[in-house]
């Protein structure tokens, strides 16, 4: 376990409502060796932001996390006082968010926060702090750093501003980073050059990065391994040429065929018919298999193996050889 | 083929001055932001016509002054040979007016909630007076939704299935034209899918024409006959699909197309664009693209290129005839 930064076991998060207990994320297991982005994939409502929050511990109470393991850097974390888990947010574990304008404070400069991230987390003295938060914003490719520093953040395009999130995920050296759709709210030319800032840092300081998004694009020229998930469960994980090319979960394969770069010319898209079921009204046996095409018997009355207990990518009866 | 739509040179400006007060105090300049300025294009009947543009390009805007939201600075309109903004016979704007519709981008904003599906789905018609017995159930069943669900209101539904109570609405007036502003882009890939699939199979079966409005190329790429491409409120290209994807001519569109993020490219390592979409209010001089340009000349920061025919493309750029 020791060369992977983040490794989570069989994670389940509960939700107890008056009508029962929502399970948003249910058995999710996953490694993220040093250097690597994982991409999460899902459509809204399969749990992967609230996997993501999981791991950074921001869950929103009453959600908790009620099983399993989280393990940074050989060190478990998940059942850490809260005061120790706010040491290690922003030191071990960086965070961008979607929205680049909700996450930074409109009152303060920028660098008055890349400033505090840094005090917070480093032995630096002040002077030393704001050296470092010019190089932040400098290795994010921020023009006159020197500067802009000074300046709020509504004076910053969307573009920009994701890269001040970014910096100040960055700022005190995490070893993981977790970006929850930190293109979404992007134009194309933007997405394409906050990616490639992303992959660029990921090589040279060997962070380990989590990128949660339902872009199938941004996953393939992104990351290295794909975890995907339906419902809260994962349906399939491999590496990221394995399940975009020869994907073996059917709804790993409905996903991919639905996309209209897939469709190459043809009038109509594949398209996997309903939608994503609500957590209050998950079906019995396998989420997906009202939706799936090939469903069986067995499938309507058991939820299916879980990727690790039968050693394969898919977390289907189907797909997976050896099974019981 | 007859055209539906003819757009020439429309243009739109927006006053977004500081208020009154403090262009006095502070001894400020009036200002103006130039959304659209000099567009010409012509939508062929029954043909899906795309503007595909990134934020701020002004696509939108011109998708409002279409079906009558905004009212252009300059230029005209012209749907099936009436110039909605020159025509002085009210009877004929009503008459053409009924035949445009819109869906918006976000079904959860575009429905009311206190509204049931069937009040929202008649509104249309009934607005003009016409009869609609019947007309909700008919059109819930057409757009894959069942006759049932007249009587529910819009929280009852999921994103995919109020954008389809959005398209029976637009339905309901049998329109000619339908504007779609981004029609997919709050809906899941499986759901986008069905969404799509269900706007092709309306158009077959009864011949609408498309006003296709996104930022997604791929979904361009899928659904578009002639695609335009907007850059800063301006038209810099224009071809049909097929012409456009192969042999793309300006460099923004260029740009654009390799910026886009491809299913299969593992580990592509693209050289990202420079730059960013200039501030409307302060374009910069000549060619607005200049700035962010790779194969830039003198000519481009002081004068503006024109459209010029280019084989079936119409394209905005000195420099396109060599690349």
């Amino acid at each position: 376990m020791a060369e992977n930064v983040l490794s989570v076991r069989n994670l389940r998060v509960e939700i107890p409502l008056r009508h029962g207990i929502l399970c948003p994320v249910d058995g999710v297991s996953f490694d993220i060796p040093s250097g690597n982005i994982l991409g999460v994939v899902g459509e809204s409502g399969a749990g992967k932001s609230m996997t993501g929050n999981a791991v950074i511990g921001l869950l929103d109470r009453p959600a908790h996390i009620t099983d399993g393991e989280i393990w940074l850097n050989g060190k478990r974390i998940d059942n850490l006082p809260k005061e120790a888990m706010r040491r290690l947010r922003g030191k071990e574990i960086g965070m961008v968010f979607q929205d680049p304008l909700t996450s930074l404070n409109p009152l303060l400069t920028i660098g008055d926060q890349l400033r505090e991230t840094i005090l917070t987390h480093l032995p630096v003295t002040k002077a030393e702090a704001a050296a470092r938060a010019i190089a932040a914003l400098e290795e994010v490719g921020i023009p006159a750093a020197a500067h802009r520093i000074n300046s709020y953040p509504h004076e910053f395009s969307g573009g920009m501003r994701q890269r001040v999130v970014i910096a100040l995920a960055l700022c005190a050296e995490p070893s993981l980073v977790i970006a929850d759709e930190p293109t979404t709210a992007l134009d194309v030319s933007v997405q394409a050059q906050i990616i490639a800032l992303l992959k660029r840092l990921c090589r040279e300081r060997g962070t380990a990065i989590m990128l949660v998004t339902h872009d199938m694009g941004v996953i393939a020229e992104t990351a290295d391994s794909v975890a995907v998930m339906y419902a809260g469960r994962l349906a399939e994980f491999g590496s990221v040429r394995q399940v975009l090319s020869q994907p073996e979960h059917p709804y790993t394969k409905g996903l991919m065929a639905s996309t209209p770069l897939a469709a190459k010319g043809k009038k109509r898209l594949n398209q996997i018919p309903g939608a994503m079921p609500r957590l209050d009204k998950l079906p019995q046996g396998c989420a997906f298999h009202p939706r799936c095409p090939v469903t069986e018997a067995r499938c309507t009355t058991d939820p299916g193996p879980t990727l690790e207990n039968c050693g394969g990518r898919t977390a289907c009866w189907l797909t997976t050889k050896g099974a019981p | 083929m007859k055209n539906l739509v003819n757009i020439s040179k429309l243009s739109r400006v927006f006053d977004v001055s500081p208020p009154w007060l403090n262009r006095v105090i502070e001894r400020r300049p009036k200002a103006f932001l130039q959304a659209v300025s000099e567009v010409s294009f012509d939508i062929e009947e029954k043909s899906i016509y795309a503007l595909v543009g990134e934020s701020g390009s002004g696509k939108s805007t011109i998708g409002k002054i279409i079906v009558g939201l905004l009212a252009p600075s300059d230029g005209a309109v012209e749907i099936d040979g009436i110039d909605l903004t020159r025509e002085k016979d009210t009877g004929k704007i009503e008459e053409t007016r009924a035949g445009i519709q819109m869906i918006f981008q976000d079904p959860y904003a575009s429905l009311n909630p206190r509204w049931r599906v069937r009040d929202i789905i008649v509104e249309p018609v009934a607005a003009r007076g016409g009869d609609t017995t019947g007309l909700a159930e008919r059109l819930l069943e057409q757009v894959g939704l069942s006759a049932a669900d007249v009587a529910k209101y819009p929280h009852e539904f999921s994103g995919g299935q109020r954008q389809r109570i959005c398209i029976a609405r637009a339905l309901a007036a049998e329109p000619k034209l339908i504007v779609c502003d981004e029609p997919t882009s709050a809906l899941d890939v499986s759901v986008q899918a069905q969404v799509l699939n269900l706007m092709s199979d309306l158009q077959e079966e009864f011949g609408l024409t498309y006003l296709l409005i996104s930022h997604d190329l791929t979904i361009v790429q899928h659904m578009a006959d002639r695609i335009g491409v907007l850059y800063l409120g301006r038209l810099i290209e224009e071809a049909p699909k097929d012409v456009l994807f192969s042999d793309p001519k300006h460099p923004y569109t260029r740009m654009l197309m390799a910026a886009a993020p491809k299913l299969d490219g593992f580990g592509r390592e693209v050289e990202p664009p420079k730059g960013e979409i200039p501030d409307p209010i302060n374009p910069p001089n000549g060619c607005a693209y200049h700035p962010r340009c790779p194969i830039a000349i003198d000519r481009c920061k002081n004068s503006q290129p024109e459209m010029k025919d280019s084989g079936d493309s119409r394209v905005a750029c000195f420099l396109a005839e060599k690349p």
